[in-house]
């Protein structure tokens, strides 16, 4: 059996989740095996036909009080039940922060290897896997040994794809076994973040800010244009490590990552560490005093010339043919 | 309190990189090295919680002879001491790095009441070295910390997540893998630098074993061949962009 864990957070599945599942399926078909899912707390309305049409014959959702707020190792104790008891020859989840923690806690507790951010994988008695170092700057081949082959897939890397034929799933319900010391590290409490600014990892366009921005007050620009095009404004390195905008906004390595259909890179010379950051973006438009800056070798687009002179040109353009 | 840091040498890559013969290494001939930004800034909090509530910090690597200049620059901000787990340049996997950094801790006998973590390392981004040593020794953990207090014997940590901050509070001692953004690390002064060279090191040869995930060799991403199409210069070039604009409809 191959197993793959969709996650949800308070009743909303994770979309990377059915990348996952995608290759967890891939997997299933090369071993001649049936394909299991896993789901923890309060599951979302049409989640098991979603699951059948993409192959999952078996549904595992665990159900605990203890569960409704995430705590990674409680979770993980879920998958490390089924582990035990079905023993399946491999167990994914998305390369996303909390895929990875979760998976990282039942290769700890059950002192198994894992390959982290996968983009591809081939079974075997030990599975030859493809793995992205440096965020994807660089990939590694490796084999990855195991009773169960614990392995994440990078965010955005393959498509989900539906099965050929869809399967009837048969639901499972359990209460996990949770420990004390499961239950340690576990959400307290939250702090939403006002509702009418965009994400930037949601945003259909992000305009992008960097060293040559200048200053803080630049920005203002930029979050013009963003909002004219109900976009997000995001930002390099340089740009937080001089104060002038909040890590949150950082796009990077160490920072977010996006997926937008245009991203507006302005004043960014494009060190990789910002690219790989940029890696989902659609479509990129430099702009850039330097026409041989990294960013050129990305972008799709680009002006070459002051942003400060550009940004509030393109401004003014949308507002004139808005009218 | 004592706290102690796990941190890594990794090298500084720029846009293209260059493998060794065997495809099994970097070709660093030409690269700089530095503590991989996670940990960079898991040093610095450790400085500033120390400076705050007193106490002593550890700086532990797992890694070849040269990785003794991250340590001494650890040392040079503030950290009091240094372990070095040396290796003769293998890679370790993360079992094997986990197996090691316990036995250290346990042999060092040192009863810490931090352990910080990067969240992965930017070369290999494991994403778990943290959570393995935290299970060995018992502890709790909590990774991507990008806000840290420390307050009565509890760490209260907080970590971002889309639409807002998840808060945890885990008793002491505890595991915390910090992102960078929680801040940003001060540059070591030359008074800094000259005591660090004084600061002890204990060097420990940690025993090499294959924990289940070998590399077998490094390849580059497939080259994108594309032409950047220049829609002019300066501001005159506004109306060609929003025509652009109009062609993805993001109008």
């Amino acid at each position: 059996m191959i197993l793959a864990y969709i996650d949800q957070d308070r009743g909303k599945i994770n979309e990377a989740s059915f990348e996952a599942l995608t290759l967890a399926r891939r997997l299933a078909e090369q071993t001649n095996a049936p394909l299991h899912a896993v789901v923890i707390g309060k599951a979302e309305a049409g989640l098991t036909a979603r699951l059948g049409a993409f192959g999952v014959s078996a549904l595992h959702h665990a159900q605990h009080e203890q569960l409704n707020e995430y705590a990674p190792a409680a979770y993980a104790q879920c998958l490390v039940e089924i582990l035990d008891a079905q023993k399946p020859d491999a167990a994914l989840a998305a390369g996303t922060e909390r895929g990875n923690e979760i998976m990282a806690h039942v290769a700890a507790k059950t002192n198994l290897p894992m390959a982290a951010n996968c983009i591809a994988a081939q079974a075997g008695a030990a599975y030859t896997v493809t793995r992205l170092r440096f965020a994807g700057s660089l990939y590694e081949e490796a084999k990855l040994d195991g009773a169960t082959k614990l392995l994440t897939v990078a965010p955005a890397t393959l498509s989900a794809r539906a099965a050929a034929t869809a399967q009837t799933v048969t639901v499972n319900t359990f209460t996990p076994q949770l420990a004390q010391a499961d239950l340690r590290a576990r959400v307290g409490a939250r702090v939403e973040t006002a509702s009418d600014k965009i994400a930037l990892g949601e945003a259909r366009v992000v305009v992008g800010g960097g060293r040559g921005v200048g200053s803080a007050e630049g920005f203002k620009e930029l979050e013009e244009l963003a909002a004219l095009l109900g976009g997000a404004v995001g930002c390099s390195r340089v740009a937080t490590g001089m104060g002038w905008r909040p890590h949150a906004d950082q796009i990077g390595q160490t920072g977010n990552r996006i997926q937008p259909e245009l991203y507006i890179a302005c004043g960014i010379s494009g060190a990789i560490q910002h690219l790989v950051g940029a890696k989902g973006a659609k479509h990129i438009l430099a702009i850039n005093t330097d026409p041989e800056a990294s960013i050129m070798y990305k972008a799709d687009y680009a002006v070459i010339g002051d942003l400060l002179q550009i940004v509030p040109a393109i401004s003014a353009e949308i507002r004139k043919r808005r009218g | 309190m004592n706290i102690l840091i796990c941190i890594k040498r990794v090298p500084v890559v720029g846009r293209k990189i260059q493998f060794t013969a065997d495809a099994q290494e970097i070709d660093t001939s030409s690269m700089g090295f530095a503590i991989s930004p996670h940990e960079g800034c898991a040093v610095e909090e450790a400085v500033r919680l120390i400076e705050k509530h007193g106490g002593a910090a550890t700086v532990l690597t797992l890694g070849p002879v040269e990785a003794e200049e991250q340590l001494r620059d650890a040392m040079a901000i503030g950290v009091d001491r240094a372990l070095h787990l040396q290796t003769d340049g293998r890679e370790f996997d993360p079992i094997a790095t986990a197996n090691a950094i316990v036995d250290a801790v346990r042999a060092d006998g040192t009863p810490f009441d931090l352990l910080l973590f990067g969240n992965e390392a930017a070369d290999t981004g494991d994403y778990q070295v943290g959570v393995r040593v935290a299970h060995a020794l018992g502890l709790p953990c909590v990774t991507g910390v990008t806000a840290l207090e420390i307050h009565d014997g509890r760490a209260t940590a907080h970590r971002q997540v889309p639409g807002g901050v998840e808060i945890y509070e885990v008793a002491l001692p505890a595991v915390i893998a910090v992102k960078d953004g929680i801040n940003f690390p001060r540059f070591p002064s030359l008074p800094g630098r000259l005591k660090a060279k004084k600061k002890p090191l204990v060097t420990i040869e940690p025993t090499w074993q294959n924990g289940g995930l070998q590399k077998t060799s490094l390849l580059n991403p497939p080259e994108e061949t594309h032409q950047v199409v220049i829609l002019g210069k300066g501001p005159e070039a506004a109306p060609k962009v929003v025509d652009l604009l109009a062609e993805l409809g993001l109008l």
